[in-house]
């Protein structure tokens, strides 16, 4: 039940730490959500059309997360350990690879590396990448302006405002959910743990309970003039940055997809030293 | 956990994405709320809930493994399809936003099979066949289980699908199904109780939310269009696909095939139809082995994966080139670190 609880309070936590963050005033969250959204969807695709077997190739994307993490003052130890937590799901799978795949790809001087161990390790770079862009867009840019951005660029209004009143009621169900786990085990001496039974009437009270606040809610914005619109306090407004922004980086993207980067590199590197 | 991106290649993200996108525009447009609805705070609050159960974890017995809820179900009947899809797709943009739970490319293939086969399958062909108008609780039970089941069953399906079809692993059809089809059985069993459990729950506390739930607006024939629409996509998808399967490790048919010829292909004549549906396909396939500028390898027949020209002065130099590349990228991060911080003050 402990274990329920710390899980409850730490990714009410988790969420909110995120949109703390997303709060800070830098260049990177000054920039428009649009083009932050769209800049991670181009450099996502970039990385992810590699051929099973790349990966100096996918190196030089790094460039992205990690300039945007020092502009945007983000703690990079704080996102390192979100992407472990979600690993496991890439993590699992590609480990088949090494054990289907033992063709004989690489040759490192006596050591010779089997072609699943290489896509293995494509899909945990890939895999790092991609989550790292996609931490980073929330941190950088919140998650009311991410709304917004997904509003302007035509998704469906009620989808947008579902999103939006989701996050908001997460909020009020955890809240309720550790007043519900609290009060009990205030009252049951912390006692061997809660039966089935007992987690059932729970959950069903939780529902109930959070329907209840959650209309009042509803009302409380309606009589405060919610009308659907999301407001923020700066309006959007594409300038010559945010076009740079996204020209910029995505420019950069199709030249790393297209040449790789480390294998010039390494080839003039290796040329200067004859 | 959701599919991640690093498993995902950009075609079927991409085509999973349009087929996604098509249906949340089809349900937003069936659903038309109006914002003082009490449909509001209940979808949220909805989504909310599921959103929490989804990480409440239990152990499958005898498996080792561990499974959640997918909620899809109760969202579907207690909400309506349409409302139940959009419901599901925020909580899974929510949990790919803020979670990383499942790739931001994935999200379309996550939404499509975690919210389509439960709204638009499952529900109206299986739970309502059963359950009808007013169920009685047996009634709820057996629709919940028999609809989680399949829900569950297709929705697997799906990802296997989806992770084949991409390539980047190398586990074969037949194995991750064999993996996955049984584990989801089993999810799909206990998702039906509790399905059934909070189905019955608010039919006893609040009957009106059950009764509200619209079922497909229309006659009988509409009711099936999204169940169309999203099986012509998936279709076209998957059909689409076909074509670049041939690419891959000899399979079953291809090593049928090399048994019985000693080829792993047979050559195809160039007259006729033949010839221009080859011409075609050559033409129209501009993502060969799933990369973009390696077109020659296609022509040079397909016996094993698109093998990297790689020496081994080749390969020292890109770990070189590497090594130098993320060193770059180091240095550059943290100058950038320090101006940003220096001129803030």
């Amino acid at each position: 039940m402990a274990a329920l609880m710390g899980n409850i309070e730490s990714s009410l936590l988790n969420i909110g730490y995120l949109e703390t963050l997303s709060y800070q005033q830098t260049p990177l969250h000054r920039l428009d959500p649009r083009v932050k959204l769209l800049t991670t969807l181009v450099f996502i695709i970039a990385v992810v059309s590699f051929g099973k077997y790349e990966i100096t190739g996918l190196i030089p994307f790094i460039i992205y997360p990690v300039a945007l993490i020092a502009v945007g003052n983000l703690p990079p130890g704080y996102l390192f350990k979100k992407i472990l937590l979600a690993a496991p799901f890439a993590f699992f799978i590609g480990i088949f690879n090494p054990f289907l795949d033992r063709a004989l790809m690489v040759q490192l001087g006596p050591v010779g590396i089997s072609g699943g161990w290489v896509s293995f390790a494509s899909i945990m770079i890939r895999f790092t990448l991609t989550v790292s862009a996609a931490l980073i867009l929330i941190a950088g840019t919140g998650f009311n302006a991410v709304c917004l951005a997904l509003d302007k660029m035509g998704t469906p209004r009620s989808f947008v405002i579902q999103l939006l009143f989701l996050y908001r009621y997460i909020f009020v169900l955890t809240d309720e959910a550790l007043r519900l786990v609290r009060a009990r085990a205030l009252r049951s001496f912390q006692g061997r743990g809660m039966g089935f039974k007992v987690f059932s009437y729970m959950i069903g009270q939780l529902l109930l309970r959070t329907l209840d606040r959650a209309h009042r809610i509803h009302l409380a914005m309606l009589s405060r003039g919610f009308d659907g619109k999301i407001r923020l306090l700066r309006p959007l407004q594409i300038h010559g940055r945010d076009a740079a922004f996204f020209l910029g980086w995505s420019a950069l993207f199709v030249l790393m997809r297209w040449y790789n980067i480390p294998h010039l590199l390494g080839n003039a590197v290796a040329g200067l030293i004859r | 956990m959701h599919m991640a991106d690093a498993l995902i290649s950009p075609a079927v993200g991409g085509a999973m994405w349009a087929a996604t996108a098509g249906l949340t525009a089809y349900s937003a447009k069936k659903l038309r709320i109006d914002l003082d609805e009490h449909k509001v705070p209940l979808m949220g609050v909805l989504g909310a809930f599921i959103f929490a159960a989804q990480m409440i974890n239990f152990t499958i017995p005898a498996t080792g493994s561990s499974g959640h809820l997918g909620g899809g179900m109760i969202l579907a009947i207690l909400l309506g399809p349409y409302a139940g899809f959009l419901v599901m797709a925020s909580v899974l943009t929510v949990q790919a936003l803020f979670f990383a739970d499942g790739g931001l490319l994935a999200l379309g293939c996550n939404i499509f099979n975690l919210g389509f086969f439960p709204c638009f399958i499952a529900y109206p062909l299986i739970y309502k066949k059963i359950a009808g108008e007013s169920p009685t609780p047996g009634r709820i039970l057996l629709g919940a289980m028999v609809a989680a089941i399949l829900g569950l069953q297709l929705g697997a399906l799906g990802v296997v699908l989806e992770t084949w079809f991409s390539g980047l692993s190398e586990l074969s059809f037949i194995n991750f199904l064999l993996l996955m089809q049984p584990i989801h059985l089993a999810i799909g069993i206990v998702e039906g109780v509790v399905t059934a459990a909070v189905v019955s729950f608010v039919w006893k506390t609040h009957p009106e939310i059950l009764a509200r739930a619209p079922s497909a607006p229309g006659a009988k024939a509409h009711s099936h269009k999204p169940l169309l629409i999203g099986l012509a996509l998936f279709a076209v998808v998957a059909g689409g696909m076909l074509s670049w399967f041939a690419s891959t490790h000899p399979d079953g048919l291809e090593w049928a095939v090399k048994g019985a010829t000693g080829k792993e292909e047979l050559e195809a004549t160039k007259e006729g139809v033949h010839g221009v549906m080859g011409w075609m396909q050559e033409k129209l396939s501009f993502l060969p082995d799933y990369d973009f500028n390696k077109p020659n390898e296609e022509k040079a027949g397909k016996k094993e994966e698109s093998w990297p020209d790689i020496s081994a002065g080749k390969s020292l130099a890109g770990i070189l080139g590497a090594a130098l590349t993320l060193l770059l990228a180091g240095v550059i991060g943290f100058a950038l670190r320090r101006y940003y911080s220096h001129s803030k003050g």
